[in-house]
């Protein structure tokens, strides 16, 4: 444990070297999040019937989803990992007298967390003090913000989780594009990304709720806004746990099945 | 102009060793934006329209701006990626050759897997063509055609400025993705649904909205008064490449190697 918790502190500081790029990335989803809500203000202006989650709520999470871009994005990945996978230097990685999979997932964590400190910051700040159709609001109570921080965070440990399956993938296809695409795609559009889940039509969200990316951005979302109500989002954060048992059981499974595989081409 | 051509077959020969990959890459860009257009499908299957406009007259927007920036992403991909000349110092072997530097940076690198990309955007415009109830006339043909080439003149305009930059910072800037993939994201609707003060800059500053909105009115004969106004705005827009082209030229005369 306390070699993952190094390796976590060391990614974790070298992430903040990259302070300049964080504060682009910044500007970048500031100006993505302004676009979505100025889309979704035009739709709403002339529902039909009431849309089954509020504006104000939808703004809410628009947000957080920019602030903490970083815990959904499967796209932000470790080239070093695929490099280590395709070149061969793996061999060194087995090597270490630790377990690969805990090694690479605190390495992950550690750069999901330490980007994430570096960009949410500047937007949950400037977005609180935006004019008030826009502004983000503080959590409706101190229980549901208790409930958002907990499910947030099972939803970086399950995100980290199901990334970890990207890279196992690599060692059968050696070539990450392709399983970085599905991966990506799908996940964009099951965590919320590209709609938010409780617009899409009834058949998608049965599919979203079973799929576990939802589980990672969507639901501790709607847990701040209060869409989802207290007692329901206990329930939600056991299941976030059941998944990552799950996940993690089946990646370790699946991460020394391919180890037994693996062939190192010299180089 | 033949250097040019000649840079695009050796590309495009070269691309074409890793077949495979190739296809792979294509089908990816393929599916990228079908989920963004199936994320429009379904927020107009539950909201009907946006500020008076309808889903197909929407998806013609989303058609024409996403063919656009694939079109200028698979070849003005030298600019979009110029910081990595700039950085490993190939950018002195330009300026040597007796060709301008435009041509040469252009043909620097090209990225034909984008065909997915607008292979999708080509069937979403066929669709969207295919249920608007549009009177064709050449006018309206040739105003359609000519969105799609200004919409390729701005995207190229946009990634030339932003290859500018780097003269002065050497590493590329992320903050230009907020003009071209955030241009694009925008662009994707009708230009009136958003603010005034954002329609007018991306009117008079970077001229998206005469690559959609005010051509599009035109097509779908929403206009008041003088037609040649709309028609005419995309060629206006496509003058937007040409401050672009001095400054780039400003930029080059200020270029000092890396070194390395």
């Amino acid at each position: 444990m306390k070699v993952y918790l190094s390796v976590l502190k060391l990614r974790l500081s070298m992430g903040m070297q990259y302070r300049t790029a964080a504060l682009a990335g910044v500007a970048t989803q500031f100006f993505w999040g302004f676009i979505m809500i100025m889309v979704f203000e035009a739709f709403y202006e002339h529902a039909s019937s009431t849309p089954p989650i509020s504006l104000k709520e939808l703004i809410q999470y628009i947000w957080l989803q920019q602030a903490f871009l970083v815990f959904v994005m499967m796209w932000f990945r470790d080239n070093e990992l695929f490099d280590l996978i395709t070149s061969g230097n793996i061999s060194y990685e087995l090597c270490r007298p630790n377990g690969l999979y805990g090694f690479w997932y605190a390495k992950l964590l550690a750069q999901r967390l330490s980007s994430a400190i570096l960009r949410c910051f500047p937007i949950l700040i400037i977005a609180y003090f935006l004019p008030d159709p826009y502004n983000l609001e503080l959590p409706h109570s101190n229980t549901a913000f208790l409930l958002f921080v907990s499910a947030l965070l099972l939803g970086l440990l399950l995100l980290v989780s199901i990334s970890m399956f990207l890279y196992i993938s690599v060692f059968v296809t050696l070539s990450p594009m392709g399983s970085l695409l599905v991966f990506g795609v799908l996940s964009e559009f099951f965590a919320g990304l590209i709609i938010p889940v409780p617009l899409m039509p009834d058949w998608l969200q049965q599919i979203a709720n079973v799929l576990p990316f939802r589980w990672t951005a969507d639901f501790p979302f709607r847990v701040y806004s209060g869409h989802i109500p207290e007692h329901e989002a206990a329930i939600g954060i056991l299941v976030q746990l059941s998944y990552l048992i799950v996940l993690i059981w089946l990646g370790r499974k699946a991460l020394n099945g391919v180890l037994k595989k693996v062939v190192v081409q010299g180089g | 102009m033949s250097v040019y051509f000649k840079y695009l077959l050796i590309h495009f020969k070269s691309q074409m060793q890793y077949r495979t990959s190739f296809w792979l890459l294509s089908l990816g860009q393929f599916f990228i934006p079908f989920s963004v257009f199936a994320g429009l499908y379904f927020l107009f299957e539950r909201f009907g329209q946006i500020k008076g406009w309808g889903f197909f007259e929407v998806a013609l927007c989303f058609a024409v701006i996403h063919m656009a920036f694939s079109i200028s992403e698979c070849f003005a991909r030298g600019f979009d990626s110029f910081s990595d000349l700039i950085i490993k110092g190939d950018f002195d072997r330009v300026l040597v050759r007796p060709r301008s530097t435009f041509v040469q940076v252009l043909g620097s690198k090209f990225e034909f897997t984008r065909a997915g990309r607008l292979l999708q955007s080509v069937m979403v415009l066929i669709w969207a063509l295919s249920s608007l109830p549009i009177e064709w006339t050449i006018t309206k043909i040739a105003t359609l055609v000519l969105m799609m080439t200004s919409g390729v003149f701005i995207f190229t305009g946009i990634y030339m400025l932003a290859a500018t930059m780097c003269f002065w910072t050497v590493q590329g800037l992320e903050v230009a993705n907020i003009f071209t993939d955030g241009g694009r994201e925008m662009a994707q609707y009708p230009l009136n649904i958003y603010h005034k003060w954002v329609a007018r800059f991306f009117t008079y500053v970077i001229p998206f909205g005469t690559v959609n909105y005010l051509p599009l009115q035109y097509i779908l004969g929403k206009t008041q008064g003088s037609d040649l106004m709309y028609m005419v705005t995309p060629a206006l827009g496509s003058l937007f490449i040409l401050p672009c082209f001095f400054v780039w030229q400003f930029g080059v005369r200020h270029y000092r190697s890396t070194g390395s």
